[in-house]
């Protein structure tokens, strides 16, 4: 009895004392480095990556069976392509030492003496911690345009376009928002990236279904999604690792990331029922695929807010989330234009309307870094987040449009008419998602 | 012999083989179609964009018989499949030249 009982408290505090031991080692090699708020990013890091094969899920139930590995690769080979474009050139551009408020310089080009010791971004995690956790907003933006030109673009050119599109609007604007750059000095909130992630790609998608033009067969053929439980698997991957997305954009684990969580849910759910009542009035049934559209539109849209607003700010941020981009997505057969997985009027408008109202509900009393909103005093806030959206959303469309006409000048941007019917899966990569 | 083929609703096909079963039927072949009738189709809407069904998806069911069988075999099936709705489903009923049996390379009566 008694052997066993201190067998159990050596096996139970010996790992503890070497842990202690091993902690206060580090301590005296970088003082500021806390092991909680860098656990809190790594964690987080590691949750924004799943976004992306989360968004691949998303969006390859939504085509047409002979496209679903053609748009799981959109997303999947993103990781890949702009997780190097980052290392190598993206980072410093981003983040690198600020030139004249439009770009970081080169010095941090191949990640050059970005290393353990904290950077200036977050001053309690390793620099290399803080670079990674962006790695992956970089790598999910693009994929999420690929949602505009699903089941039609050229593989090759897509790989081109992504490549380029970090380089000439993902990394400017990102710099510009969180990295020492212009609209950041000029007060713009964005707490998760409204504005860097949702407003560039959301933009960019809707300039890219106006380049590629649409499908064939488009409003005349049948396109039902071919697979919905896999769009809801996809959905929630999404949901799971957006609390890595907002939350961990506190950049440290304690109040401010648990506020952003929270928001984060609230908004969600507010959506995802606004969307589901909406439908269910408006179409007479309440649709599976709605009720995961309405959750990350209200996901999307909290992003810019998340870490500026209370929860009951949130709750109404969702409902106007569900209730704008429904009737964006409602309104696009009308206009016309193929945006066939609906990048621009999730991401596009839940972006936009996420960050103006970080300029109505934003508070001081939430977070003492941001800044007070319309709501509680300050209408110069509102006006700020307007312009912010405003700029960025004009410069993503036209470095987009021009990228684009590059590429279709160069490579073609369209797989043939006969490629299209036959399917990318096969045309393109040589392979078939489904044998039966 | 006669060679029978039934269009069918998906949830009937269990009383169906039951039917058949319980008078001896030894075999039967089931396919998952689509197809329209006097059913109307349906109305989907996906993210607020309508498409009409007009396809609506069935199970046929094929069944060899001797000509002795055949009404037993067509009245089991209309029993067991019919709820009343419009819907139901068809029975066609068609000569049938010969039949072989692989295993054994028996003909005709014998292979059923």
């Amino acid at each position: 009895m008694m052997n066993t009982r201190v067998l159990k408290g050596i096996t139970v505090f010996l790992p503890v004392m070497l842990l202690m031991l091993s902690n206060s080692a580090f301590a005296a090699d970088a003082a500021k480095v806390d092991p909680g708020d860098t656990a809190w990013i790594l964690v987080s890091a590691a949750l924004v990556m799943l976004m992306t094969p989360g968004l691949a899920l998303f969006y390859g139930g939504m085509v047409r069976r002979k496209n679903v590995l053609g748009t799981i690769m959109h997303s999947f080979i993103a990781i890949a392509v702009i997780s190097i474009q980052w290392v190598l050139i993206g980072y410093t551009l981003s983040f690198g030492p600020d030139i004249k408020g439009i770009i970081g310089g080169l010095d941090w080009i191949g990640l050059k003496g970005v290393g353990v010791a904290p950077s200036d971004y977050a001053p309690t995690v390793p620099h290399l911690a803080f670079m990674i956790y962006q790695a992956m907003f970089a790598v999910i933006t693009p994929a999420l345009i690929s949602g505009a030109f699903a089941e039609r673009m050229k593989f090759s050119a897509y790989v081109i376009f992504i490549l380029l599109w970090s380089t000439f609007v993902y990394d400017p604007v990102a710099h510009w928002i969180w990295g020492g750059g212009w609209l950041g000095s000029l007060g713009v909130l964005d707490f998760a990236g409204g504005i860097v992630v949702h407003v560039t790609s959301g933009i960019s998608a809707l300039a890219a279904a106006l380049i590629i033009g649409r499908r064939k067969g488009y409003l005349v053929e049948q396109m039902t999604p071919h697979n919905l439980p896999m769009t809801v698997l996809g959905a929630g991957l999404l949901w799971f690792g957006w609390f890595g997305f907002n939350a961990g954009s506190a950049l440290s684990s304690g109040e401010l990331s648990t506020v952003a969580f929270v928001t984060t849910h609230t908004a969600a759910v507010a959506a995802t029922l606004t969307w589901m009542i909406i439908e269910w009035i408006h179409h007479g049934k309440p649709t599976m695929f709605g009720a995961a559209t309405g959750a990350i539109a209200g996901l999307a849209t909290i992003t810019p807010a998340a870490g500026f607003v209370s929860p009951m700010a949130a709750l109404i941020i969702g409902v106007a989330a569900g209730l704008f981009c429904y009737t964006a997505l409602n309104a696009k057969t009308k206009l016309g234009y193929d945006d066939s997985l609906d990048a621009f009027g999730v991401h596009g408008v839940g972006g936009a309307i996420g960050t103006i109202s970080a300029g109505l509900f934003a508070s001081l009393a939430i977070n003492s870094g941001g800044a007070n909103g319309l709501f509680y005093g300050n209408a110069n806030q509102f006006f700020v987040q307007l312009g912010g959206v405003a700029f960025v959303a004009v410069y993503s469309f036209v470095v987009s449009v021009v990228l684009l006409k590059i590429i279709d000048f160069v490579v073609g941007l369209r797989v043939r008419e006969e490629e299209e019917i036959q399917g990318l899966d096969v045309t393109q990569h040589g392979e078939e998602g489904y044998f039966f | 012999m006669k060679m029978i083929s039934a269009v069918i609703k998906h949830f009937r096909l269990d009383e169906v083989r039951k039917a058949l079963t319980e008078i001896g039927v030894q075999g039967m072949t089931v396919i998952e179609v689509k197809g329209f009738g006097r059913q109307k189709g349906h109305l989907e809407v996906y993210r607020g964009v309508e498409y009409e069904v007009q396809f609506l998806p069935k199970v046929k069911i094929e069944v060899a018989v001797t000509e002795d069988k055949l009404e037993d075999v067509v009245n089991a099936i209309q029993e067991a499949a019919r709820t009343g709705e419009i819907g139901d489903g068809k029975i066609f009923i068609y000569n049938l030249q010969d039949v072989v049996r692989i295993r054994t390379g028996e003909r005709g009566r014998e292979a059923i």
